[in-house]
């Protein structure tokens, strides 16, 4: 299991990328989403961000993704990258 | 075939997720000059999963790690080779043991992934002074390097003169590193015209390159790879006149001819090297006859 | 001398008998910098009308105000060619009880010369104007060039009001409407902001999409079959279109092609074409910068044209049925090849045909040029939210992933394909993008009917509905 530690962030706002936030928590994963295109891909956004998380062993994180059209792939680097930034030295 | 190696920022989703449709023959993901220190992790992960979901069919991969004086390049070979790009770009390479050092360090990564030492080539990016008079040590340093990389900005900053649009000042460069790669067998690619507005300019400065005997040459602008690609395909003469070349070839082994000349001129053993190669490369743009 | 001149636009509009349930007209002219239509419509609702219709050749941002006119039933009807996302998004929620009609900048003309949209008064901003009513777009502080869709206007209102901000002495030479169309004359302080109507330069797209997508429009312009001597050509304002134009010119310059004329909406990048010798003439409705202002007010080449003569499809020809190439956008095209402009793909209004399916009619060649996808939703859908052109008009889709050609065009499938550009059945280019963004759901849509799209014909081809709200 990973621990989030500390706050931690990675992306941009810029088109194309994703702003993600993590933060330590108690209660699981507590995912909060803004997207442009929520209406059309809000769901699939949320499956891969939680799939990342559990890729990564994070059970207890509160997450924003702040998302500006970002493809999978962007998005599953930006949250990998903001778990290693907030996790514990391991 | 590398006529073209287009730069992406390597931590900048549009132009990554867009590389492959931008024409050029490869592309050079970039974690070392246009990644900040605080984001090279990002820059790294980025790429690494940029390569693995995206298409890249059709245009080779070269990742640029950051030099071995840094503390990042390890992790860069760590999270990339994985993903088997072409090649590597090493920065800043000076001497045969700079090459040496990250060639080691390759062979062990692929040790690790179970892949056939090699599978990742190496290119080495002469940059400064040292490595322009190291070139041909460096180039024959490891059968991983298949070519040198001149990189003009960085190296007129080590040489204390102007980067100027004529380059004068990078003539000798220019020619010491094709000299040094075509002795040591391998490809040699010029470095980026970085007036991304000037297009007249681009195409001196790739026609002067191609002279030169360059393989092919860099770009830091889209804009760019059109007019490289076509100042690095074969002219229809060339072509036209490697199927001569070829042609004379075959009709004096028939005629049990030792020597066999075409427009008075003897075809040596370079002449057909090239007319092969020239064919080959008409070929692969579509542009080759059906019967060779 | 005081001609046709009055104290204010209060006393225009009641000299003018406006009075409830009428219809009033505005051209687009100053674009975003337009003063004039929220002026008189402040004054109109201060006199009390209500119930009014508003027909302007497009609306922009700078007419938010209009929402409070809608609120107030000062306006209860909207006749538009085009329409900017923050005031679309307003009509898509649905601000309107009557839908707001669209159509094109050849339909307007063209349904207001055959009587289908009468209007009753007129009001036209004019950078110059003489006390008689000669008015020009060419000269003064705000300047727009060409007053192209101000003609319809002014010669089938019942009663015609000049507004301007630089009122010279009679009589003004150069006239684009002449005084014999005029009822009155207002001068005000000033019709607009100059920021606002023209751009100081437009620059070609810096983004490398949008380059590969010029430089594959390009290709395609140059294996057509039409790019011969006499070639004639509109593109867009946008960045590819404009980069398209720039690596066409070059291909131009290097065969030594003059085209016999440039048309629409006109950039400094079509007035560096004329000046090079790439075309013997511009025809020009509207200008979109100063260098574009500059140039038609000195080159007798470069001609002002009306909405009439540009697109309309009931006179007894226009422009765009002698037009070669034009280069269009798209917010969404689907495998039929209709393309959608009027809204983005939640559904929400931010646009309008303009002149494109006027000159997708005209023009022997139609080409769309598109990213693969925006924002990660892909270009080529099953089926447009909205048919703003229909397929039937359209020959090509250009995007930096392939080109796909309408199977209507086989001549031009083949001359593509035996260049050896990257043609594509529009289907896998559809499929292509989606493995790459993923498919998207689609979006649902509101019960109302918020707007109807009228073909340049006149007929209603499409509706537009409105948007749920979002959470």
């Amino acid at each position: 299991m990973t621990e989030i530690v500390r706050s931690a962030s990675a992306g941009t706002m810029e088109s194309s990328d994703v702003y993600v936030e993590i933060e330590p928590g108690q209660a699981g994963i507590e995912l909060r989403l803004e997207s442009v295109v929520k209406g059309q891909f809000g769901p699939a956004i949320e499956e891969v961000v939680r799939e990342v998380l559990d890729q990564c062993g994070v059970e207890n994180a509160k997450v924003s993704v702040r998302d500006r059209g970002a493809l999978d792939c962007v998005i599953r680097s930006r949250v990998e990258t903001a778990v290693k930034r907030g996790r514990g030295n391991t | 075939m590398r006529r073209s190696l287009l730069f992406l920022p390597g931590n900048t989703p549009n132009m990554l997720i867009n590389g492959s449709c931008l024409g050029s023959d490869a592309v050079i993901f970039d974690l070392e000059d246009a990644v900040s220190p605080a984001e090279k992790d990002a820059a790294r992960i980025l790429v690494r999963n940029t390569m693995t979901y995206m298409d890249f069919r059709g245009c080779e991969t070269i990742v640029r790690i950051n030099g071995i004086d840094t503390p990042y390049w390890q992790e860069d070979l760590d999270e990339v080779l994985p993903c088997r790009p072409n090649l590597i770009l090493l920065p800043k390479t000076g001497t045969a043991a700079d090459v040496q050092t990250a060639d080691a360090y390759m062979t062990q990564v692929e040790q690790r992934l179970g892949l056939a030492p090699n599978t990742v080539g190496l290119v080495a990016l002469i940059e400064t002074a040292l490595g322009v008079e190291n070139a041909f040590a460096i180039a024959s340093a490891s059968p991983r390097v298949t070519a040198l990389f001149l990189g003009a900005e960085d190296l007129t900053a080590d040489l204390q003169c102007k980067r100027t649009k004529e380059s004068r000042e990078i003539e000798y460069a220019r020619t010491r590193l094709v000299v040094a790669a075509r002795a040591a067998g391998v490809d040699v690619y010029d470095t980026p015209f970085t007036d991304v507005n000037d297009d007249e300019g681009i195409e001196v400065d790739a026609l002067h390159a191609k002279a030169l005997g360059f393989t092919g040459k860099a770009s830091i602008s889209p804009r760019h790879v059109e007019v490289i690609n076509r100042v690095f395909s074969p002219s229809q003469a060339d072509i036209d006149y490697a199927y001569e070349v070829m042609e004379a070839i075959r009709i004096g082994k028939e005629q049990g001819k030792g020597a066999v000349a075409l427009r008075g001129k003897m075809i040596d053993a370079p002449i057909v090297a090239r007319a092969q190669r020239t064919i080959a490369m008409a070929q692969e743009l579509g542009l080759g006859r059906e019967e060779a | 001398m005081n001609g046709k001149v009055v104290k204010s636009i209060r006393e225009a509009i009641s000299l003018a008998g406006l009075k409830d349930g009428m219809t009033i007209s505005f051209h687009h002219h100053l674009r975003n910098g337009d003063y004039v239509l929220n002026l008189v419509m402040e004054e109109v609702a201060r006199l009390g009308i209500r119930d009014l219709t508003v027909n302007a050749s497009s609306l922009f941002d700078i007419h938010l105000p209009l929402l409070d006119h809608i609120q107030s039933h000062v306006v209860t009807g909207i006749q538009t060619d085009y329409m900017s996302a923050a005031l679309g998004r307003e009509i898509s929620r649905g601000a309107m009880e009557k839908p707001v009609q669209f159509r094109t900048h050849g339909g307007r003309p063209s349904d207001i010369a055959l009587g289908r949209t009468p209007i009753d008064v007129a009001f036209i901003a004019a950078p110059a104007a003489d006390p008689m009513g000669n008015c020009s777009g060419k000269y003064g502080k705000s300047a727009c060039g060409s007053l192209g869709y101000a003609y319809p206007d002014a010669m089938y209102a019942k009663k015609v009001v000049v507004i301007t901000d630089n009122l010279v002495d009679y009589p003004l030479l150069d006239w684009s409407i002449p005084e014999s169309y005029v009822d009155y004359v207002v001068c005000v302080e000033e019709i607009g902001n100059p920021k606002g109507i023209v751009s100081g330069t437009t620059q070609i797209t810096r983004d490398p999409v949008g380059l590969v997508m010029a430089q594959n429009a390009a290709k395609v312009i140059q294996y057509s079959g039409l790019l011969k001597e006499g070639f004639s050509f509109q593109t867009g304002a946008g960045g590819a279109s404009l980069a398209a134009a720039k690596f066409l010119k070059d291909i131009m310059l290097r065969q030594q092609i003059q085209g016999s004329f440039g048309l629409g909406g006109i950039t400094g990048y079509m007035v560096d074409m004329l000046q090079a010798g790439c075309f013997r003439s511009l025809l020009d409705v509207q200008c979109f910068d100063l260098k574009a202002v500059e140039s038609i007010r000195t080159d007798p080449r470069h001609q002002e044209i009306s909405a009439m003569h540009y697109a309309s499809p009931s006179h007894r020809s226009a422009v765009v049925d002698s037009l070669d190439v034009v280069i269009l956008g798209a917010t969404e095209i689907d495998t039929d090849f209709n393309v959608n402009v009027h809204t983005d793909s939640s559904g929400c209004i931010m646009g309008g045909s303009g002149g494109h399916s006027d000159t997708a009619a005209g023009a022997k060649l139609a080409m769309i040029i598109a990213p693969m996808f925006r924002a990660r939703l892909p270009i080529v859908t099953d089926h447009v939210t909205c048919v703003s052109t229909p397929g039937k008009d359209i020959d090509v889709l250009v995007t930096q992933g392939g080109i796909a050609v309408n199977e209507k065009n086989r001549e031009l499938k083949e001359r593509l394909t035996a260049a050896g550009l990257p043609v594509l059945d529009i289907h896998e280019l559809k499929e292509k993008a989606e493995r790459i963004t993923g498919k998207p759901r689609k979006m649902p849509r509101g019960e109302r009917t918020v707007a109807e799209v009228i073909s340049r014909e006149g007929t209603l081809q499409d509706v537009i509905y409105s948007v749920p709200d979002q959470d």
